[in-house]
Parts: structure tokens; C-alpha cells; sequence
């Protein structure tokens, strides 16, 4: 049994020490929010946050957490800075498909926590490892700039 | 990680090696027949550990294929494609039918049952320095194994290679001694690290340059070299680019789990060596490896040849933009690992090398680091990624993340694919 | 964490407290269930009270905020905003607020079958064609029977009565009833045969940009996909099939498996391999400790020279099917001034949606359920029937969110491969593909090779036009009734025979060539992508030769298409088409007619770093029709331009020994938001029937990329992707 501290509640997982966060989250503890896009680190769809820091779930072994807490999607909606962050996502409709956004927008909180007024070079060189097949990423820009502009 | 030193001596050796072959072969008896006891759990474990140490299941396993059942192919320029054999106990396909000391004779002699001679891609000049009894041990461990019932492909060895009878020809210059007495100017631990280094972990065929018959250096003795396209670093304890900027508490993680802070994480042929060896060994014989490393003299490595005017603006401009999309979902814009301390490349050897050889390497290639966490893997980048593309990637890591200045330019990687 | 009681007319699939997966650490769940109404997760119908059609459900609701009704949408949503666009046309007619509606797919049944479509399905671009009438028709008879329902009740003449919100009002009094207060009463009466639509004056929805229906959910993580699933006693489970197409599973170490920590079964079909467990990390480790040697059987030599090769040698082929013919091309050809061809080739594509390859399933011995994302839910609900030998009525496919299809879910094969492994165990499986598993066995957009050749007059200007398309016929496999009697596949007709061109005379040949060793399958665009492209770099290329700009040279070609012509214009104007560039600047042009759409877009490149390209802006003018939802519109082009874009310039999957070689994003490069060039989009005001519009920005990509290129450098590359061409251009 290993312990997990997410959301703020220590959950008890039974699984080796090398499974990715990422199933953990989906598979054990049923946070589905956080989603599957490659397990190689390479599109930022599982992305969560450890300690406040945007990390890949997928590529991050359970054994390696040492009791630093994890948020996900589920977990942020108290948060006023998330809360700008999500709704300036609703007030530009940047979703299409909506797969990739959890991930996305668990990257942009943890850019906005680090750097409250990002440029479009900040931006794109937090973001670019989120891929968005649907291409919505010149929405997620701006939303990102209003964002930063919301919770000013 | 052993292929390229064998090529290369196989050419200088094959004509000594065919003049050789008559004489020696008539000399030979075949062995008598196999009778394999039942051993105990003790030297089950110890045999296993020895495996573990001499690394054998890294190269007798095909990607993704059963354990020790080989396959695992060498390409080999020049020469060909030799397939690790299987040495799982079926009698047919593997070991199975061996007797205990024809497996002796093949470790420690390179010579397999009928008086097959061995090529050095298996390093019984090395593994020689282990007893007979320790080897047996290994045979005891290996008739634990799951039999496999499938023989790898045929070696395609163009001729004169493909006579194997050349290699006792090389055998002469470089192949094993009869006995390795320990040295009493030294301590027990350090005797003990000198078996360890020279002999399971044969160390040098990777980490050595060759001397002129492609044998390892002795004078430039882990000196570093080039293995396989790989360079595998300086061991000595030249302060600069060996170990003797490294603290004992660095490479004692180094060697446990394939990565030190401040000295990145093993890729390539060494995060094989860290997955199927090292990370098994007891604190003791790490200590003694330590120990052993500590005391090799100073050797330079050899300096970079600064054969291009390095990377445009444009160049790093562009890499930089490619890490963040395609790099930094581990490293980060920053070089420090996003999710796991395996992926901070910050300080590491590869980092400082102005030909960026292993971070060339490492990105055509990608790399696999088993550890007790699981599986560390880094994804190999081609299709899609154009050479230049990745060439500049390379180029703007080592300048920005490891403040080397780079020798080479957006044709790095053409270059490097054109030469195999 | 307690939860209000479950209204009994409605089922909150994805909140719903008895489909949780007990045994949770603790017992938590990621959301509550709602106390109030919350658009964006499907709810599945129980107890209807007032169904006039197939589209709306009406009936009273105890759930603070909910309106009672229920909108069935018949297309999926996989991004393109159809759910927002269907929930517009409705309510639009219905008048109710289309924030207030709750959301269901439809399940499948013949009564969402579009005519021309042969099953139903969402593919083609084609879904607001098909509900533009449709669902406001739907809308306008449910309100005319709601608003009959209220007059009895107050025992007035209809003309009393208005409808507004939800609500239907009695004018002289002020009184009112919300629709779901009438339900019972209105599904009493008759349905009317002809129904009155609202005048284009009088709609406060159509037109207007709204916001989606669906983003709430998705900026909150709410389990809406087929891969977010949970039901009782589910187990997980991954799978590998022989990456080689034909071949089988041969040696396995089924114990290594089995002794995998968390494993339970190792399933076998002909093809694949299906590895059992308590979640998918076990599953997969399961799987890689099988350690499968497959037997690769015939196809284990392909590699994908071989299959260029086959389609340029049938460049020559004596006899193709005459697909069609307008003058008489060949003479016309012969008397020409002069005469030009090129030949084009284009690679094959997978489709790599984010939401990997998953399907849940569970095969009972008299009824089974299916979970998943598909764009044919009636193929697929057969396909579980016919494999689990059930009736087709105790199949229940409950349709999900589709986390990006392109295509790729117009297949159903592996909702197939999960009822044969489902029907081996008795508890529900959820099967998910790895990415590398979802790129190898993914069925590919074909690929193809054209021959173009003109006859032009001595300015240069075309007399006649040939056009010869090598390459696989999707449809002979996908649906093949669609198939035309002569053997050609209509779809390769796009951009060809369907353009705003006028050609003097034209003829269109067809040598049909299957590719060995992979499905071939539709992709984003379907003809349409590959045909625009080989027609605007020809056109584009002809237009040089005459020494004609090139957006000239195209007017005159659609002279008599004003609405092509508008486009076209639009997009140069905007675009500054006129304004000179710098030296290794260039912009390149495309015009279409695609989808029921008309599209122009100039694409302005920077090239002056050698062999390389960076798209610097992308201006587009559409007139799509009459437009449902402008800022939609707008996205589509925008995400549909950046997926065409990344496409045209990185991808193509290669075979080597019968193996796909590209398989996770590290060889399967997709732009990514530091890559992306700022797109404008500019909206032709329209009345006309409303166009598609997703898949219109993806076909514009490539050609318009390729001309700026061909501007801005010189060079004309013919082949696809860019990438590999430029950098050794």
C-alpha cells in the first residue's frame, strides 16, 4: 500500500511503486479529470500539479511522490487563480473536443502562479508541451492573457 | 555498447588469426559429455548475483523479448550482424545440453562446445578473471531460467570474419591470461574492486581506447572512448573530465541508481549496464568498485576537435523553440527534471562535451533506465523532426542548459546518420 | 459525501451513484453529483412524458434550475461544436433557453440515419446540413403542440398564446405554464404534418455567437469521454494486435503475465492479445512481461517504397475508370498551344486524436452494454450483436464525448476486437489502447499519387484539364453500396469535379489501387484535403508559367461563381495580396468549394533562413451560408487550419517489414502553440443553406502552404509532407 496525498486527502493505492500517477488517479481513485494522451511526457494531457509545479502524471512512478501532495483538475475549484483561469477558458469557448484542456489548464495556473502578467514568448515556452490536436491554441493564448488580466 | 572495438580489432587480427587457426585447432579435444546436478539455493543466488554483475541478460535478451533467450542483434560495420545466443537451458535452442565446464570454457575461453570460437562481443577475456567455480555458479543460475525453444537468427558474417577460428589468432594478443593473483601492495577492497571493475564488469572494453591491435589500452587505461556511436566517459581520475571531480556519495548514487545530482543519469549502453548489473551490486562491492576507480591514474581525455563555426542565432533560436515543445515535458525550459531528478540534465557529462556526442546520441536513439521506481524511459526523435531540426535542439541544450559552446552546427545529425 | 435522490426521468451517467466503481480509497469521487442542473454531461432518458420527435423529451423535474427538457442531438460531439449547434436549431424553434436543456446523443436507431449518409453517422462535414431543417422543425412541432396543450387548458384560441423561455404565455391575462408542466397534456395530441418555421427576422439564436454547451464541463474535468468510464465490477484491460496486418500471436510467456502484480486474465483472439487487470499500468506491464513473438504471415515485406511505388507505376495504366468527363478533354488537349503536367504525391496519414482507442463493454448472456466514442453507433452496436450473438435490441451502446475523431471513429473495428475479448470474461471490460497501439493498428488516410495536365492557349490560360488520382477506394471497404457502378469512389471527385473552377473541358480518371499491409480509411477533409491540394498547387503552378499573379489567374477561372469570387477577394484583400513582401517572404493562395463552403486563404511564409519555413499569419474569408454559430465557425477554421498545417508539414507514416514505424508524439510530430501563426477569419454574410465547416480549414492548408513556399523560395514541391522535401530542397 503506498500513500497518496491528493486534493488534500490521503488516499491508500494499492500498487507497485513504479505505476505512473497518472493511473493511480484514473484507475484507482477514479480522478478521470486527468487524462491519458501518450505516456512518454510528450503532450502534457496528464498533467497535474506537484508541490504547485505543472508535472506529467504519466511519467511520474508513485514511488517517487515521497508524500509531496498532488492536485488535479478535480481539486482546484476553490482556488481564485484557477478560477479566472477557467473562466476566462468559458468566456473565449476555447474547448473543442475538450480532451486535451484538463492538461492545459493545469499548465496555464501553474505559468499564471509563477508569472501573474506572461508574455506571448512566456506563454508559448510554458505551453508549448501541451499538444492540442484540435488546434485551439491560439484561444488558450489569449485566455491565458485574460486570465492574467482576471485575477490581476 | 561492445560491438565497435570488436569490429575494428577483427580486421586488424584476421590474417594473423586464419595463419594460427590449423595449429591450435589440432590440438583440441572435444569436451565430455553434460551432466548437469542439482544445485543448491546458495549457489543459485550467488550464481545469479555473478550474472548480474558480469551483466549477461542485458545483451542475451532481444527488445522485448524473454530473458536470456538472445537475439539481440549487433550490427557491426563492416563485418555484419551477429545475434546474442540463447543461454536459456533448453537443450536444443540453448544451453541446456552443455556440460558445466564446456560452459566454463565458452565464459572464461571463448570457445563453445565443438571448439566454436567465440567473437569477443562476448568478453571472456574479462569474464576470465572470475573462478571456475564462480562461472559454475552461473550455469547454476541459468538452468533456473525459463527455457526458451527458440534459436536466435544466424549470425550474417561476411567473410573472413565469418571463420571463427580467426579469433585465436587475436586471442594471442589480447584474449585472457590463465590466472589474475591479487595484488598485495593493495588492500582486500581494493583487490576486490580491481576483480570487479576488470573482470564481470568489464569496464574497459567500453570505457578504454584501443591499442593498436583493438585490444584495450593499457597505458591510456579508462581514458575514455567511443563505443557503439556512444561515448562512454573518462574513468580515471582526471579531475577535468574523469571521476575526480566526482564526491564518493555521487558515484555511489551514480552506480545504485543510474543517476548523481549535479551529474545527470546514465543513457544508453550505461543505463543498460545500471538496469541488468550495477544497481544489484551489495553496498560492499560498490564500495570496493569506488575504491578500485579512485586509484587509476590521471588520464586525459582526448580533446574535441572544434570542426565548425558552431550554431547560428537562428539555429539556437529555433532549437529553443523545438525543447520547449518536444523536450520540455520532462526537462523543462530549464534543464531540471519537471517530474523526477532522472530527467534533470543539468551538469551532465553530456552537457559539456562541445560535439555533443551522447546528447546527439540520446535524442536519434532515446534511452532505457530501469530502476527500483519502474521504468525511466526516454523516447527516441526522428520522423517528423527533420536532422537539422534536431541538430539545433541539440545545439541550443548545450549551449543554454549546459554552457558548453557547441562544435558543430545544423548538419550535426546528417552527418552522424551519413557515417553509419 | 451524500447526494439528492435520482429524479427518476433522468440518468446522470457520468455522476450517477451506482455507476461508480466501489472499493475507491477512500470512498470519494472526483465530483459530487450536481444539486442543480448542469449542462455538458449526457444524461440517458428513462421515462419520457412528451416525445413528439426524436429529438426532444419533455417531462417535469425535481432538479433546482432544469427546465425538464431534454434535447437527443443525433450527431456526435468530438469538438467540431455540433452538440452547441444542434442545441441552437432547436431551441431557436422551440424558444426555450439553450442553457437550460439537458443533453443527450442520440442512441442508435434508424431514426437518426441521414438520407445520403447509408447509416448513421457523423462524418463529411455534413452534420448541419442535415439538421438545419431537421431539428427546427423538431423545435417548431414540439412548441405547436406545447402551446395547443396550454390553449385547451385555458380554453383559448391559439393566437392567445406565446411561447417564450420555456414557457408558454397567455397574452391577455399573463398567466403561464412552463413547457414541462404541459408535458403530459401535449403528448396527447396529435403530431402536425407541416410545420410553420420562424422567419430569418425573428431568430435570437441563429447568427449569434454562443457560447458552447459543453465547455463548463470540459474546463472542469468532468468525466464525459469513453475513456473516463467507470462501471460496477469494470475491470482494465490494454491490448496489442500483431503490428503486422494479417499476422497472429504466436509464442507468449503467459505466466510472466499472470505473476505481473494486479493481473487476472490473458485473453486471446486471432489477431491480438488482451492482458486483464486492476488498472492499466498492471495490464500493461502484464502485456510487455508476455514478451510476444508474433507470426507476422504474408504482409511482413511491405515497406512503403513498395507501395509508392505500385501507385506511380499505375500512372501508366492503359485502362482507368473514365470517373468524368465534361467536352472532349483529349481533343481539346491535342489542338492546345502548349501542354503542362505534374504529378503529386501524398503519404499516408494516421489520425492520432488525444482521446486514445478505448471501448467499454460487457457482454452478459442475454444483454450487453457498450460505453464508447464512435462516429457510427449503429455499425458499431451491430458489430458488438453480431459477436456476442445477441439481438440488436439488447445491445445498448450508450454514445460518449469523443475526445478528437477525424475520422478514425468512423471505424468500428475496435469495438469489435473489445466484444470478442468481452465475451471470454463475465465482468465489464475496459479496454484502452496504448498511443503506440492507437498509431501502429490505426487505419490510415490512403495514400496517393496524381497526375495533372493541362492544354492551355498561348497566354497561358486552360483549355482543357486531366486529371488522373491513384489510390485506394475508402468506400469500397467502408460502406460498399457507395461505390459507384464504374468502380469509382465519388470522394476523389472533391476539389476536382466539385470546384468553383470553370475548365473549358476536363476529364477525370480513376485507377484504383488497394495499399498492401495497412486499412486504408476517411480522414479530416476526406477527398477533399487531398484533392484541393493537388488542384491549387497545379492551378497555382500554371498561373506562374503564364507569368499571372496568381489570385488574378484564379478570378477568371470563377467568373460566374460569385460567392467563390467574394471569398477569394476577401481573403486577398485582407491579407494585403497586393502589398509587396520582402525578399524570402512569399504568400501563397488557395480558393474552394468544399462541404457546401466556400473558402479563400492566403498563407504568408518566411523563408529566410535556408530550408526553412515559418508561417507567419494565415488569413481566411468564408461563406459558409447562412452561419448557426459565427465564433464556431471561426474555430473550426482555426483548429481545423493548425491541424492541416502540422499535418502538411511533418507527417507520413512509413512501414518497414509490414511495421508502422511512427508511434507515440516523439515520431508523430503535431504543431504545437509556439508553431502556431496567428489565423484571421473573416465571415462572408450569407442566407444561403448552411455549409460544413469543420473540415474545410484542413483541406486549405497544404495547397496554401505549398504556393507561399513556391513564392517566397521558388520551389514547387509536389509531395508531402514538406518537411523531408524542403530540408533537402
Amino acid at each position: 500500500m503506498l500513500t497518496v496525498r491528493v486534493n488534500n486527502t490521503d488516499y491508500q493505492a494499492d500498487v507497485t511503486p513504479d505505476t505512473p500517477l497518472l493511473w493511480v488517479l484514473r484507475d484507482v481513485l477514479g480522478l478521470t479529470g486527468t487524462k491519458f494522451g501518450c505516456g512518454i511526457a510528450e503532450c502534457g494531457a496528464c498533467t497535474v500539479h506537484l508541490d504547485g509545479k505543472a508535472v506529467r502524471a504519466c511519467s511520474l512512478p508513485v514511488g517517487l511522490l515521497n508524500g509531496r501532495p498532488v492536485t488535479t483538475i478535480e481539486g482546484i475549484g476553490n482556488d481564485p487563480l484557477a478560477q479566472a483561469v477557467q473562466k476566462a477558458w468559458m468566456d473565449i469557448d476555447v474547448v473543442q473536443c475538450g480532451y486535451c484542456q484538463p492538461g492545459q489548464i493545469m499548465s496555464a495556473i501553474a505559468l499564471l502562479r509563477d508569472n501573474p502578467h506572461p508574455t506571448d514568448t512566456d506563454i508559448d515556452a510554458a505551453m508549448s508541451g501541451n499538444i492540442c490536436r484540435c488546434g485551439t491554441y491560439l484561444r488558450i493564448r489569449q485566455a491565458i492573457h485574460n486570465a492574467a488580466g482576471l485575477s490581476a | 555498447m561492445i560491438v565497435l572495438p570488436l569490429a575494428k580489432r577483427l580486421i586488424t587480427t584476421a590474417i594473423t588469426g586464419l595463419a594460427v587457426t590449423c595449429l591450435t585447432l589440432a590440438a583440441c579435444q572435444p569436451a565430455t559429455a553434460a551432466s548437469p546436478d542439482h544445485p543448491d539455493p546458495a549457489t543459485i543466488a550467488r550464481g545469479q548475483y555473478l550474472a548480474r554483475l558480469a551483466d549477461c541478460e542485458a545483451c542475451h535478451t532481444a527488445p522485448g523479448g524473454m530473458p536470456f533467450a538472445g537475439g539481440r542483434p549487433f550490427e557491426i560495420p563492416g563485418m555484419g550482424t551477429l545475434y546474442a545466443s540463447n543461454i536459456t537451458p533448453d537443450p536444443a535452442s540453448g544451453i541446456g545440453a552443455w556440460s558445466d565446464d564446456e560452459f566454463v570454457r565458452a565464459v572464461r575461453a571463448g570457445i563453445s562446445p565443438g571448439w566454436k570460437h567465440l567473437y569477443p562481443a562476448m568478453p571472456y577475456q574479462d569474464y576470465a578473471r572470475m573462478t571456475p567455480d564462480e562461472i559454475r555458479a552461473i550455469r547454476a543460475y541459468l538452468t533456473t531460467i525459463k527455457p526458451v525453444a527458440r534459436k536466435p537468427p544466424a549470425n550474417a558474417i561476411r567473410f573472413p570474419f565469418s571463420i571463427r577460428a580467426i579469433m585465436i589468432g587475436w586471442n594471442l594478443f589480447n584474449g585472457p591470461s590463465s590466472s589474475y593473483p591479487d595484488d598485495p601492495s593493495h588492500t582486500p577492497q581494493w583487490n576486490r574492486g580491481r576483480t570487479l571493475v576488470e573482470g564481470p564488469g568489464h569496464c574497459a572494453e567500453c570505457h578504454s581506447p584501443r591499442n593498436l591491435t583493438m585490444g584495450t589500452s593499457h597505458s591510456h587505461a579508462y581514458a575514455g572512448a567511443i563505443t557503439a556511436g556512444w561515448t562512454a566517459y573518462n574513468l580515471s581520475s582526471d579531475l577535468k573530465s574523469g571521476l575526480g571531480s566526482w564526491s564518493d556519495e555521487a558515484l555511489n548514487a551514480y552506480l545504485t541508481t543510474g543517476h548523481a545530482n549535479g551529474h545527470g543519469t546514465a543513457a544508453g549502453p550505461m543505463a543498460e549496464v545500471i538496469s541488468y548489473s550495477l544497481r544489484f551490486m551489495t553496498q560492499s562491492d560498490r564500495a570496493a568498485m569506488i575504491t578500485y576507480l579512485r586509484s587509476l591514474a590521471p588520464q586525459p581525455s582526448a580533446e574535441s576537435q572544434d570542426h565548425s563555426a558552431g550554431p547560428t542565432q537562428a539555429a539556437l533560436a529555433r532549437g529553443a523553440s523545438l525543447f520547449a515543445g518536444a523536450c520540455s515535458g520532462c526537462h523543462l525550459t530549464t534543464g531540471a527534471g519537471r517530474q523526477i531528478d532522472f530527467a534533470t540534465i543539468s551538469g551532465a557529462s553530456t552537457l559539456k562535451d562541445p560535439d555533443g556526442h551522447n546528447l546527439i546520441q540520446v535524442i536519434l536513439e532515446g534511452s532505457q533506465l530501469t530502476t527500483d521506481q519502474g521504468q525511466i524511459s526516454m523516447p527516441r526523435f526522428g520522423a517528423g523532426y527533420s536532422d537539422g531540426d534536431l541538430s539545433d535542439i541539440a545545439a541550443y541544450t548545450l549551449l543554454t542548459l549546459g554552457k558548453t559552446r557547441p562544435a558543430f552546427d545544423t548538419n550535426a545529425v546528417s552527418t552522424i546518420k551519413n557515417s553509419k | 459525501m451524500n447526494t439528492p435522490a435520482t429524479p427518476s426521468r433522468r440518468h446522470f451517467l457520468a455522476g450517477a451513484t451506482g455507476l461508480i466503481v466501489a472499493g475507491l480509497l477512500p470512498k470519494r469521487r472526483a465530483f459530487s453529483r450536481p444539486s442543480e442542473f448542469y449542462q455538458g454531461p449526457l444524461v440517458e432518458n428513462t421515462d419520457p412524458a412528451f416525445t413528439p420527435n426524436a429529438y426532444i423529451r419533455i417531462a417535469p423535474s425535481t432538479i433546482p434550475g432544469d427546465s425538464g427538457i431534454t434535447l437527443i442531438l443525433p450527431n456526435v460531439e468530438m469538438g467540431q461544436g455540433i452538440y452547441t449547434g444542434a442545441v441552437t436549431l432547436i431551441a431557436e424553434e422551440l424558444n426555450v433557453d439553450p442553457d437550460q436543456v439537458a443533453l443527450e446523443a442520440a442512441p442508435p436507431d434508424d431514426a437518426y440515419v441521414a438520407a445520403d449518409m447509408g447509416t448513421q453517422a457523423t462524418g463529411g462535414s455534413t452534420s448541419t446540413i442535415f439538421e438545419w431543417t431537421t431539428l427546427r422543425q423538431a423545435g417548431a412541432a414540439a412548441r405547436l403542440l406545447l402551446t395547443q396543450a396550454a390553449a385547451s387548458r385555458w380554453n383559448c384560441p391559439i393566437s392567445d398564446c406565446t411561447t417564450r423561455q420555456g414557457r408558454v404565455l397567455h397574452t391577455p391575462s399573463g398567466d403561464s405554464f412552463a413547457y414541462a408542466e404541459l408535458a403530459t397534456d401535449a403528448a396527447t395530441l396529435p403530431v402536425p404534418k407541416t410545420i410553420p418555421l420562424k422567419p430569418a427576422k425573428d431568430w435570437t439564436l441563429i447568427g449569434r455567437s454562443r457560447h458552447r454547451v459543453d465547455s463548463r464541463a470540459k474546463v472542469e474535468g468532468r468525466p464525459l469521454f469513453g475513456i473516463d468510464i467507470r462501471v460496477p465490477d469494470m475491470k482494465h484491460a490494454t491490448v496489442a494486435a500483431c503490428p503486422v496486418m494479417g499476422g497472429t500471436p504466436g509464442d507468449m510467456d503467459r505466466d510472466a503475465a499472470l505473476r505481473t502484480p494486479g493481473v487476472h486474465a490473458v485473453l486471446t483472439i486471432k489477431n491480438a492479445v488482451c492482458v486483464v487487470a486492476d488498472h492499466y499500468w498492471a495490464a500493461k506491464k502484464g502485456l510487455e512481461a508476455l514478451a510476444i513473438t508474433w507470426n507476422e504471415g504474408p504482409n511482413a515485406s511491405i515497406d512503403t517504397h513498395r507501395i509508392y511505388s505500385e501507385l506511380h507505376a499505375a500512372l501508366a495504366e492503359p485502362k482507368p475508370i473514365i470517373a468524368k468527363s465534361k467536352g472532349d478533354a483529349a481533343a481539346a488537349m491535342t489542338r492546345a498551344a502548349s501542354r503542362y503536367e505534374a504529378t503529386y504525391q501524398q503519404p499516408l496519414l494516421a489520425h492520432a486524436p488525444m482521446e486514445p482507442i478505448n471501448c467499454t463493454i460487457h457482454i452478459r448472456p442475454d444483454s450487453a452494454d457498450v460505453w464508447v466514442g464512435t462516429q457510427v453507433p449503429m455499425w458499431a452496436r451491430d458489430s458488438v450483436a453480431d459477436i456476442a450473438d445477441l439481438p440488436k435490441d439488447k445491445v445498448r451502446l450508450h454514445c460518449q464525448y469523443i475526445g478528437g475523431g477525424f475520422g478514425r471513429r468512423l471505424e468500428y473495428e475496435y469495438v469489435t476486437q473489445a466484444a470478442q475479448f468481452a465475451k471470454q470474461v463475465p465482468y465489464p471490460l475496459k479496454i484502452v489502447w496504448s498511443r503506440e497501439e492507437d498509431l501502429t493498428l490505426d487505419r490510415f488516410r490512403p495514400a496517393y499519387v496524381d497526375r495533372l495536365r493541362a492544354g492551355l492557349n498561348t497566354q497561358g490560360r486552360i483549355e482543357s484539364m486531366e486529371f488522373r488520382v491513384v489510390g485506394p477506394a475508402v468506400v469500397a471497404r467502408w460502406e460498399p453500396a457507395g461505390l459507384s457502378p464504374n468502380g469509382f469512389d465519388e470522394d476523389l471527385a472533391a476539389a476536382i469535379s466539385i470546384t468553383p473552377y470553370t475548365f473549358p473541358a476536363s476529364r477525370l480518371d480513376y485507377v484504383r489501387r488497394e495499399a498492401p499491409g495497412v486499412v486504408t480509411a476517411w480522414w479530416r477533409g476526406v477527398g477533399g484535403t487531398r484533392g484541393l491540394f493537388v488542384v491549387e498547387s497545379f492551378i497555382d503552378e500554371l498561373a506562374l508559367r503564364a507569368g499571372a499573379d496568381p489570385v488574378a489567374y484564379r478570378r477568371e477561372l470563377i467568373r460566374d461563381q460569385p460567392r467563390a469570387r467574394t471569398v477569394l477577394d476577401l481573403a486577398a484583400e485582407k491579407s494585403g495580396w497586393t502589398t509587396p513582401l520582402p525578399k524570402g517572404h512569399g504568400r501563397g493562395v488557395a480558393v474552394q468549394f468544399l462541404f457546401g463552403s466556400y473558402l479563400g486563404t492566403i498563407i504568408e511564409v518566411d523563408m529566410t533562413e535556408p530550408k526553412e519555413v515559418r508561417i507567419t499569419r494565415v488569413t481566411v474569408a468564408v461563406d459558409c451560408g447562412q452561419p448557426v454559430n459565427p465564433d464556431q465557425i471561426r474555430a473550426q477554421i482555426e483548429g481545423g487550419m493548425i491541424f492541416g498545417l502540422g499535418t502538411t508539414l511533418f507527417n507520413e507514416i512509413t512501414l518497414s517489414k509490414g511495421r508502422v514505424q511512427e508511434n507515440n508524439f516523439n515520431l508523430w510530430r503535431i504543431m504545437r502553440m509556439n508553431e502556431a501563426p496567428p489565423i484571421e477569419i473573416h465571415i462572408v454574410q450569407s442566407t444561403e443553406e448552411p455549409g460544413g465547416i469543420g473540415e474545410t480549414g484542413t483541406a486549405a492548408a497544404a495547397p496554401a502552404l505549398a504556393n507561399a513556399i513556391a513564392a517566397a523560395s521558388g520551389h514547387r514541391l509536389r509531395t508531402l509532407p514538406l518537411l523531408p522535401a524542403l530540408k533537402g530542397a
